[in-house]
This record gives structure tokens, C-alpha cells and sequence, in this order.
């Protein structure tokens, strides 16, 4: 058992000037601020990666900078699914007795720290490097493949995948921190920009700047929220080497995840699913149960997942719209998700749930990690 | 684990894949043992450069300076006619399902497969 205790999220975005401790810093201030902790209270630290700070010993320069001397302390590398990793990690630590109250905590200027080309190339090495990297490909390429063989097999028309981005556009203009908020048609999706098809620049999310941290503690603090699930899959690394285009690890992570809480999909009142790109959401939504197969689009067009319909979803925006700044990406859905369950959403706010749902995945949907929230009993 | 079959990530014109002589599993990214048995006892082949489309993308930003003026360029994913997938380019109009056969250009840095629809 453990509970989350307070969260703490910068706006996404461009953010100049602002370096990958500075934001993490940020995001920490705000966690601690949230969870009413002092820094001498945290005995445990787990960060993630920056593409513009690599080093060694990330989860350490950061103490050091912030001013925190843990018991425990290191950083997880899962790509996209390192936010959820790092909470599940804390959730067992806190559940093992290794840590009392532990920070976890991600921030990037992935946006204003290197030049466009740099993250491109940076990204592109989640290829293999002897077997796909000298082909050229860019992840919305790895993406674009998966997308293909899901239009192929679903027959779900483009305009229904458009259907995901604008929804995350219209939720993210409820949010005075999300990195575009601009509302955008699904016309408008269709006739953006290829990058490699059927994907094109509106299914695709942005490159931000931004951080977010939360507290992961055995005590409920004022009024936190439980982690009673938590599960993970891994099925392959490289696309090249994926045992399948259409059934990945999300099905089996969150049945466990969802067995280990006792809950079934029925009693989940909010979803927090990770969507670097719509094709990315469509999946996920449809393998773990929230959709049917090929019909993601579709639910999301009739209001199925609006911040009032039956099944909000990432009402911040998403990696879509609220931004992706790399490790801090997910760790915002889950700071959402908390805000909802503690009714703090604000304009965003839908029928208080009683028990969410968090799914993220890295690689190209190669790790997969799942969460379940609840209310205190 | 041998060298005998051309091989275009060694800048040959060719396709190679590995089975293991143990289960007889097939696979593209070389190694030292089988990953479905762990048998060491693997053999490096010659692929016949024949297969089927199975999924395809056409990227239209390259992921660097050096590729862009390629762009844009078609990935594709193909299953080979020997049992196993790769990542391949693809040239001409192309479907999901189309049979097509390799040919070897030179892109980037080095030599790569690019696959085109078997004309029937
Ligand atoms: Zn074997």
C-alpha cells in the first residue's frame, strides 16, 4: 500500500532558459508544496533521464542541487514508460519499507535545450542501431509502420483517429499550462502536414519543455490518493523484433494491475493513457478494454471520453497538446488524474473518481506500465 | 557464428538471417545463440531477398541533414519468404500484402534492401 501525496507541475512548453534542474527543481518545490512536506522529510529520491543532461548519476546531481542528502536514491531509463516506472518502483520501495516518503521527480528543456535535429536524431536511436537506424527512420516512422497495420486491420478511417488529437486539443485549452491550446477540426488534423503516414504533424505530439514530480509515501499525508495496482509488460524492444503490430503488452499489464486492486474496467471513472501520437492512444485505449478494437476514434467523436462523458481522459491535454518534455510527459497525466480524484481540477473537473487508471508505454509500445488510483476507503 | 551469406549491414548486397540448428527458430539481429532456446549452435543463411509487405510507412522528415534530400523515402516492415521480418525500404507504389523482392542501393552511410512489387 502506499499513497500519493502531493504532485507538482509546471506549465509545457517553450520555456527559455530554464535548464533540466531548474525544472525538476520546479516540479519538487511544487510536490513538496502540495504534499505540505519539508525537504528533510523525504528519505528517498527516484529521478529519470534528460536527453539534455545525460550523466552517470542524474537522481545524485539532483539532490545535491535541490538539497536533499536520501537514504535512497538512483534514476530509471524506460523511455516513455519511465514515469510510471518510477512511481511503481516507489509503491513497492514504500511497500518493502525501504522509504518512507519518496520523491519522484522528471523535468527537460527538451524544447529549448538542443536543436530540433539533435532530439530528432537523440530519439531515432530507440531504432536498433545496425538493423534499422542506417534506414532512416524517425520514431512517428516506428509509429507510422504500427499505424498502418492498425488501419489495415481495423479498416478505422483516418478522420476517426483525428477524433483523439482534437479531443486532446480541446482539453488542453482548458489548461492554462498546456503547451498548445489552440483548438483545432479533425479537417484541420487531415490536412496537416505528413511525417510519415498515415501519421501526420497534429497526430503527432510536441516537443516541450516542462517537469513534474510527485510524492509516493506509506502515510496518507492530508488526504492522499491510494496506488492499489500496479503492473508492467515488456514484449520486445524494436519494432523489427515485436511479436505483433496488434496486440502488445498493455491487455496483459493492466488486467494485472487491475487484478491486483480488485477492480474490474467497469468501475474506472477516469483514464490517464499515454498518447505520443493518436495511433499510440487508439491502441492502448482499445488493447486494455476502454474501446473496441478499431473504435477509439469513434467513442472519443460521440463524447465517450470527454471531461463530462462516461470515461474523462486525459483531461490536461495529454502528451497531444498539454506537451512531451520526455520523462515529466506521463507523470502529468498522473498529476491530473490526481487533481480530478481530489475534485481540484477546476474547469476541468468532472464527476470526482473513485478509481483511475494509468497506462504508459515506451519504446515503440514496447513497455508497458500500469496504474490504478483510488479514493481513500 | 559464420560470415557465409552477404550481408548489406556489412556493406554486401544481400539478406542474412540466423536458425537455430537446436528449434529451428529464425531471426534478423545476429547473436551468438538462439533467443527462443538459448542453443549455441547457429547458423547464418542467405536469404533469398523474396517476402511480403507487412506494414509501411513513407517518412517525409528525415531524421538528419545527411538523409533529407532522400526524403521522402518509404520504411517498410516485410516478412521473408524464410519465416522472419526486417526492416527494408520500399520503392513504386505499395500495399500491405504485396509480395516483393530486394534489390541493393546505396542511402546514407552505407548499402540498404529495398524492396519492389513482384511484377506477376
Ligand atoms: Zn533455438
Amino acid at each position: 500500500m502506499s499513497w500519493i501525496t502531493g504532485v507538482g507541475l509546471t506549465p509545457f512548453g517553450r520555456l527559455e532558459g530554464r535548464s533540466t534542474l531548474d525544472l525538476m527543481s520546479e516540479a519538487a518545490t511544487e510536490a513538496l508544496a502540495s504534499a505540505g512536506l519539508e525537504r528533510r522529510a523525504i528519505d528517498g529520491v527516484i529521478c529519470g533521464y534528460s536527453t539534455t543532461l545525460p550523466h552517470l548519476m542524474l537522481s545524485t546531481v539532483f539532490c545535491e542541487h535541490f538539497g536533499l542528502a536520501p537514504a535512497y536514491a538512483h534514476a530509471v531509463q524506460l523511455g516513455g514508460a519511465t514515469g510510471f516506472a518510477m512511481v511503481m518502483l516507489a509503491h513497492l520501495l514504500v511497500g518493502a519499507g525501504a522509504a518512507e516518503r519518496i520523491l519522484v521527480v522528471a523535468g527537460e528543456n527538451r524544447l529549448t535545450g538542443q536543436s530540433r535535429d539533435s532530439a530528432v536524431q537523440t530519439l531515432a536511436q530507440v531504432g536498433h542501431p545496425v538493423y534499422e537506424v542506417p534506414l532512416g527512420p524517425t520514431i512517428p516512422a516506428y509509429y507510422g509502420l504500427v499505424a498502418s497495420r492498425y488501419v489495415h486491420e481495423h479498416g478505422a478511417p483516418p478522420e476517426d483517429l483525428a477524433e483523439l488529437a482534437v479531443l486532446m486539443r480541446a482539453n488542453a485549452a482548458r489548461h492554462p499550462g498546456a503547451h498548445l491550446r489552440e483548438p483545432v477540426t479533425a479537417a484541420e488534423v487531415l490536412a496537416s502536414k505528413p511525417i510519415a503516414t498515415p501519421l501526420r504533424l497534429l497526430d503527432c505530439c510536441p516537443v516541450s519543455d516542462g517537469g513534474a514530480a510527485v510524492v509516493v509515501a506509506r502515510d496518507p499525508g492530508r488526504g492522499g490518493v491510494r496506488i492499489t495496482g500496479a503492473a508492467q509488460a515488456h514484449t520486445h524492444q524494436h519494432v523489427s523484433a515485436a511479436p505483433s503490430l496488434t496486440r502488445f503488452g498493455a491487455g496483459d499489464s493492466s488486467a494485472r494491475a487491475l487484478a491486483q486492486a480488485g477492480r474490474t474496467l467497469g468501475e474506472i471513472g477516469y483514464a490517464g493513457i499515454y498518447d505520443s501520437f493518436t495511433i499510440t492512444l487508439a491502441i492502448l485505449l482499445e488493447e486494455i478494454g476502454l474501446a473496441p478494437r478499431g473504435g477509439a476514434g469513434r467513442l472519443a467523436r460521440e463524447g465517450h471520453f470527454a471531461p463530462g462523458g462516461p470515461m474523462p481522459l486525459n483531461t490536461h491535454g495529454g502528451l497531444l497538446s498539454y506537451g512531451h518534455c520526455g520523462v515529466g510527459g506521463a507523470m502529468a497525466h498522473l498529476a491530473e488524474a490526481w487533481r480530478q480524484m481530489r475534485g481540484e481540477a477546476g474547469d476541468r473537473q468532472g464527476r470526482v473518481p473513485a478509481v483511475a487508471l494509468l497506462h504508459g508505454d515506451g519504446g515503440v509500445l514496447s513497455s508497458h506500465v500500469s496504474l490504478v488510483l483510488e479514493q481513500a476507503a | 557464428m559464420s560470415h557465409a551469406a552477404a550481408d548489406w549491414t556489412r556493406g554486401e548486397p544481400g539478406l542474412a538471417y540466423q536458425e537455430c540448428r537446436a528449434c529451428g527458430q529464425r531471426w534478423t539481429f545476429a547473436r551468438r545463440f538462439c533467443p527462443a532456446c538459448g542453443a549455441t549452435e547457429v547458423e547464418t543463411r542467405a536469404a533469398s531477398g523474396r517476402g511480403t509487405v507487412h506494414a509501411l510507412t513513407t517518412v517525409a522528415r528525415a531524421p538528419s541533414a545527411a538523409l533529407r534530400p532522400h526524403a521522402p523515402y518509404t520504411i517498410l516492415l516485410v516478412d521473408a519468404a524464410e519465416g522472419y521480418r526486417l526492416m527494408a525500404h520500399g520503392e513504386g507504389d505499395l500495399a500491405i500484402g504485396d509480395p516483393v523482392t530486394a534489390h541493393f542501393a546505396p542511402f546514407g552511410e552505407g548499402l540498404i534492401p529495398v524492396f519492389r512489387k513482384d511484377v506477376p
